[in-house]
């Protein structure tokens, strides 16, 4: 950032966002260190804020399309959030969904397991640290002497970015790594762009980076990871280990396979794949080592107890299917006549 | 969008334009579906004049793509194609709907089958715009053929092809030729015998000079592809020099140990521990079988070394490989016979005087154990009656369930044979008596008026504990006799039991070598029960003879020179077009996991170390899809078959449910400016 | 079509060389189905992305059937081996989102069974159509009052504007 002098007009205008998510992306834009300062040499930061002060009625009074670049991190789980995200549409020029959860919903959208209700139930209820004698629930108007006070509304849905507006990159990771980070950055500055709606990063996947022995894979038994110590050098999945590294997206550098410990996948699919967890069922399934119905039911139930987890604990939101069914959807409804 | 397509609803005469409202199918199309430049209707698109009206609008209107929806493209979709490629458009940019089987022919309510066939018009018409030119590659056909099994199925092959001026190799794994055939005695119903009608034939296969005949020898391994077959094969040591002997068979008298032959004289006699398995044998030269020859077992004897005229004898003799290039391979491997004690209540192994229909035919040859005199286990005695058992095994959903096609007529060829040799009684217990060919009604109707017995009904036991007058010392054939409705026990001396044709054991590991699916069953799959009997999925492997299913001699001639023309008509073209249907990884995002790499059962998968990527070998390829659907990175395409292809036919099938536009439900919010 | 006749939408995905014939006897032999389902010919069952069919679910389809040749019996050798393992991975993720199994089906006919493919639809259409409508788009169409939600906060910013300070 600058001293504190007044934007020079050649100066570009950056704003950063979190909506749904844990803050490891804003962490994650420090982590390109010194390169911080190369940041604030081409951008004036209009929005940030987890680093400073701002108002949302300041980035209103802007005129549209007067922010050249937006990273937006987290996902869309309340009206206040969506808000935001069709503000900054407006404000921005370019929107990049920065991180798992703008992308393809991370882990807040493991909530699209459950329903508000049920979240509300948990959060206000049942958990053993609550104490809430009177059941208060989060209420979206409460008129106070004062007059009324509002909450924002929380979905029942959680949403990803794209899902709530037009996004032009996407940088993957959970959070995205800082290479990464400085290499979508610098294409940014130079223009040296894919087709908007793209994402910037690999076109291969972890494997690609992954520095274990690969050989043909046919797997009799899944196993957690506490079930056994792998061995250093050959694949994990061939150790029966569930890796999503064969779905997921270069870009880490496989970290966690490189120390032993399999990848979750939270660098989102491959270029071109609508969904992240039919790959992984798919080739996962394609390897099992068995002819018989029965023995293969038996090696997914006991390999794989939480499908949803193994396979979207990143991608839910982003998922074909999105979501968990709600109980009362469907009633009552009636295909369009033709 | 910017495909100009055409779409084409075929009338049928009334079998579409009967219950579907062909003319509103049209119009809907043009009406509503994007990128139809235009639709019709016409009575029969199949016909020429249909073919031409496609045509005049490709080259008139400027079509970019054609929708046919008619019946089946298993029926059509090549006159398609042909037609649009005639007239330059690239064949695989046509599509079909198919509007008769699927729709007018299983629907019955108008309204529904009208509306079933614009959603299936809807898919073909967003398909067809996202498919692709594909062409097909032309490989040059090496004109030598692999034949494995020296039956009377392969033999046949192998002398169409010899003859016709083309090399063949001929791989067996016995140490001769001849198959079931050579151990028969008479075949049905001309009661020619056997090895007069096959040993001209083994003997022309033995001296023709563009057969290689490889026997006492396996394939160990396919590759390749049609056209491009490399094929090694393990010549099992003889410990006979093929180049030094003369076939003399000193050897052979001269061997001191005699074993049970439970091959060729199916168990009831003997050969010597170096033998030929029968005198007529091709090629002549005998085999040495190492697990009882007293040399391997003791390290002393080599009577026969001693002895061999030509110092033919070489007991240092191993394995030897050799590699052949071949462009197809005629797979006539032959059947099993169904192992009849594992139906105990029949008495095969336990009772004495049970035989299988095997060991029956070598008693009956005059070549055989007892020259051809029908005895008793004992030797000495002739039987005086002799009870013929059907389907056992066959027909039967507890072993087989289908028909083995030749019983029935080896139980009249075996009646005819007893009753002309000894003057027994003759008992058949038949289900359905199914002499299906020609003059195989004519052989029934001699056995009848012969005076065989023939009693309709399953066989519950055969038993020696006798409980009636008459029936000491005799096996008791107890059955239902369903044509009177009674329980009868027919006593008699011999019992044949009529064992099933069942695959060869291996015949699961050898359809894995060769590429060849089975049915449930085991018999190999031919690619169409009908009208390609003798092709398989791998194109360039024939299946002839019972390989294929259970048939009978003339049914397994008639195959080996089917697939013989077939592979004929390969060499003379001396080209072969590669279906462009295949998969193809993209190496840039191939990341080498090898997820993929034991998926193809065609071996067309391979891992390529240097680049640490997969490959997909194009010839090799049959597009069936499993690994496009495998592949976690989504590296691999399948030509015709693309992702994008398919959901594209599946937004136009449920246009009802989402639409035109494609969008599932009404956006949640108002739409925002684009950026 | 009233309220009350709900039809279900069914996508088939039916494999060239058994269950696709299937079909095409069907209708040769004029066996009568219902009209619901709607086939895609694949060469293989082994082709069945998972993808296709959580995409037809996701465009609406009240249900998708899975066809093709009888375990062993794969015009290539083993494909459909593949079929019943993904299949089966499939149905685990499905019922964790909360699809019923009448939904999904894994239905084997060979090329001259074209009455068991035929009853196998009319007897999936029922069940379907007793499940009543699937209509999944639904599930996340419905972050309702988002729309009142998200309009009042710009009013409520400029509302905060007047307090005087």
């Amino acid at each position: 950032m600058s001293d504190g002098g007044a934007p020079t007009p050649e100066k570009g205008k950056l704003a950063l966002y979190w909506a749904a998510s844990c803050g490891g992306c804003e962490i994650a834009v420090l982590g390109i260190d010194d390169k911080v300062l190369k940041v604030a040499e081409a951008f004036d930061i209009v929005l940030w804020p987890c680093v400073m002060d701002g108002k949302v009625r300041d980035i209103e009074k802007m005129p549209d399309k007067s922010i050249d670049l937006c990273l937006f991190n987290g996902a869309i789980r309340t009206s206040e959030q969506e808000y935001m995200a069709q503000l900054l549409r407006r404000k921005s020029k370019v929107l990049v969904a920065f991180g798992s959860c703008a992308a393809e919903g991370c882990i807040p959208a493991l909530a699209n397991m459950n329903t508000r209700e049920e979240i509300f139930q948990t959060a206000y209820h049942d958990t053993p640290s609550t104490d809430n004698p009177d059941g208060v629930r989060p209420q979206i108007e409460t008129e106070v002497p004062e007059g009324t006070l509002h909450l924002p509304l929380f979905y029942d849905t959680v949403k990803t970015l794209g899902q709530s507006v037009e996004v032009d990159y996407y940088l993957p990771g959970c959070p995205p790594e800082p290479d990464r980070i400085w290499d979508a950055l610098v294409a940014i500055l130079t223009g040296q762009l894919p087709a908007p709606g793209s994402v910037i990063g690999a076109t291969t996947t972890v494997c690609d980076t992954c520095p274990r022995t690969r050989n043909e894979k046919k797997i009799k038994e899944f196993k957690r990871t506490w079930e056994i110590i792998p061995d250093p050098d050959t694949c994990l999945l061939e150790q029966g280990v569930v890796c999503c590294g064969i779905a997921t997206r270069a870009g880490c550098g496989a970290l966690c396979p490189t120390v032993g410990s399999p990848c979750i996948g939270c660098y989102g699919p491959n270029e071109g794949v609508v969904d992240f967890g039919a790959r992984m069922m798919t080739a996962l399934a394609s390897v099992i080592d068995s002819q018989d119905p029965d023995e293969i039911d038996r090696i997914i139930q006991e390999g794989i107890p939480d499908p949803i987890g193994s396979f979207y604990r990143f991608g839910l939101a982003n998922s074909l299917l999105r979501r968990k069914a709600l109980a009362h959807n469907g009633d009552g409804r009636v295909a369009e006549p033709a | 969008m910017t495909e100009k397509v055409g779409v084409y609803i075929c009338h049928c005469g009334t079998n579409i334009a009967g219950p579907v409202d062909v003319e509103e199918v049209a119009r809907w199309a043009k009406e509503n579906l994007d990128g139809v430049v235009l639709a019709r209707d016409y009575r029969f698109m199949c016909s020429s004049l249909g073919q031409e009206l496609i045509q005049e609008d490709i080259k008139n209107e400027g079509l970019t793509r054609v929708v046919v929806a008619a019946c089946s493209p298993h029926l059509h979709e090549k006159t398609f194609r042909t037609a649009c490629s005639k007239i330059g458009l690239n064949p695989y940019l046509t599509q079909m709907a198919s509007i008769r089987e699927q729709v007018s022919w299983v629907t019955e309510d108008r309204a529904a089958a009208t509306h079933k066939a614009k959603m299936m018009v809807a898919g073909a018409v967003r398909r067809v715009q996202l498919q692709e030119e594909l062409q097909p590659t032309e490989v040059p056909v090496n004109p030598n053929t692999l034949v494995v099994g020296g039956g009377i199925a392969g033999i046949q092959a192998a002398l169409e092809l010899a003859d016709a001026g083309h090399k063949v190799f001929m791989v067996e794994r016995e140490p001769s030729i001849g198959g079931h055939m050579a151990q028969f005695d008479k075949t049905f119903p001309t009661l020619d015998c056997a090895a007069c009608i096959l040993t001209p034939k083994m003997s022309d296969v033995g001296l023709h000079e563009n057969i290689e005949l490889l026997s006492y020898a396996e394939v160990d391994s396919l590759s390749g592809f049609v056209g491009n077959f490399d094929v090694r094969v393990r010549k099992k040591a003889r410990y006979i020099d093929e180049d030094a002997c003369t076939g003399c068979g000193i050897c052979i008298e001269k061997c001191p140990k005699k074993v049970v032959d439970e091959v060729f004289e199916a168990g009831l006699g003997y050969r010597k521990a170096v033998y030929r398995p029968f005198p007529q044998a091709i090629p002549k030269f005998p085999v040495i079988d190492r697990d009882t020859c007293i040399y391997f077992e003791r390290g002393t004897c080599k009577a026969c070394e001693k002895f061999c005229p030509t110092e033919a004898i070489d007991f240092e003799q191993t394995d030897t490989y050799l590699d052949l290039n071949v462009g197809n391979v005629i797979m006539a491997t032959g059947y099993d016979l169904f192992d009849c004690g594992k139906i105990p209540q029949y008495g095969y192994g336990r009772l004495a005087n049970v035989f299988t229909s095997l060991e029956f035919e070598r008693l009956c040859n005059a070549a055989g154990p007892t020259e051809g005199h029908i005895l008793l286990r004992d030797g000495v005695t002739e039987p005086q009656s002799v009870g013929i058992i059907h389907c056992v095994g066959s027909r039967d959903k507890q072993h087989h369930a289908y028909c083995s096609a030749v019983c029935c007529m080896s139980a009249l060829k075996f009646g005819h044979l007893v009753m002309e040799k000894t003057g027994a009684e003759v008992y058949s217990f038949y289900i359905d008596m199914r002499p299906l060919h020609k003059n195989y009604e004519e052989f029934y109707d001699r056995l009848l008026q012969e005076g065989m017995h023939f009693i309709r009904g399953r066989v519950a036991e055969v038993t020696d504990a006798a409980r009636l007058p008459g029936e000491d010392g005799k096996l008791i054939i107890q059955a239902e006799d369903t044509l009177i409705g009674k329980q009868r026990r027919i006593p008699v001396d011999m019992v044949i039991l009529l064992g099933a044709l069942q695959p060869r054991f291996d015949a699961k590991e050898t359809g894995l070598k060769f590429g060849v699916s089975a049915g449930l069953d085991g018999w190999f799959t031919e690619r169409h029960p009908k009208l390609d009997p003798v092709a398989t999925m791998t194109d360039g492997v024939f299946i002839a003879g019972t390989c294929q299913g259970p048939k009978d001699i003339p049914d397994s001639v008639a195959q080996g020179a089917a697939a013989a023309a077939r592979v004929q008509g390969m060499i003379s073209k001396g080209t072969v077009l590669i279906e462009p249907i295949v998969a193809t990884i993209e190496e840039a995002r191939c990341s080498g996991c090898r997820i993929c790499n034991t998926l193809c059962p065609f071996n067309a998968i391979e891992y390529l170390e240097d680049k640490a990527v997969s490959y997909i070998n194009p010839a090799l390829c049959k597009g069936c899809g499993t690994c496009v659907a495998a592949c976690p990175a989504q590296a691999i395409s399948g030509a015709h078959f693309t992702n994008d292809q398919i959901f594209a036919e599946m937004e136009g099938l449920l246009y009802d449910v989402i639409g035109s536009n494609g969008a599932t439900v009404k956006s949640p919010q108002p739409a925002l400016e684009p950026a | 079509m009233s309220e009350s006749a709900f039809e279900p939408k069914i996508v088939g995905f039916l494999c060239n060389w058994c269950s696709y014939r299937a079909a095409d006897l069907a209708g040769t032999a004029r066996m009568k189905y219902e009209p619901n389902i709607r086939i895609i010919r694949v060469m293989c069952s082994g082709r069945v992305d998972p993808t296709f069919v959580l995409k037809a679910l996701s465009l609406g389809a009240d249900g998708v059937m899975l066809a093709g040749c009888h375990p062993g019996e794969c015009h290539y050798i083993e494909q459909n081996y593949k079929t019943i393992r993904r299949f089966k991975m499939l149905k685990h993720t499905l019922r964790a989102l909360g699809i019923e199994e009448e939904r999904v089906r894994l239905q084997w006919a060979s090329a001259g069974e074209g009455a068991l493919l035929a009853s196998a639809i009319n007897e999936m259409v029922d069940q379907v159509r007793e499940l009543g409508p699937l209509y999944w788009p639904g599930n996340w169409a419905d972050n309702e009052g988002s729309q009142d939600a998200i309009q009042a906060l710009p009013r409520e910013h400029a509302e905060a504007m007047e307090v005087p300070a």
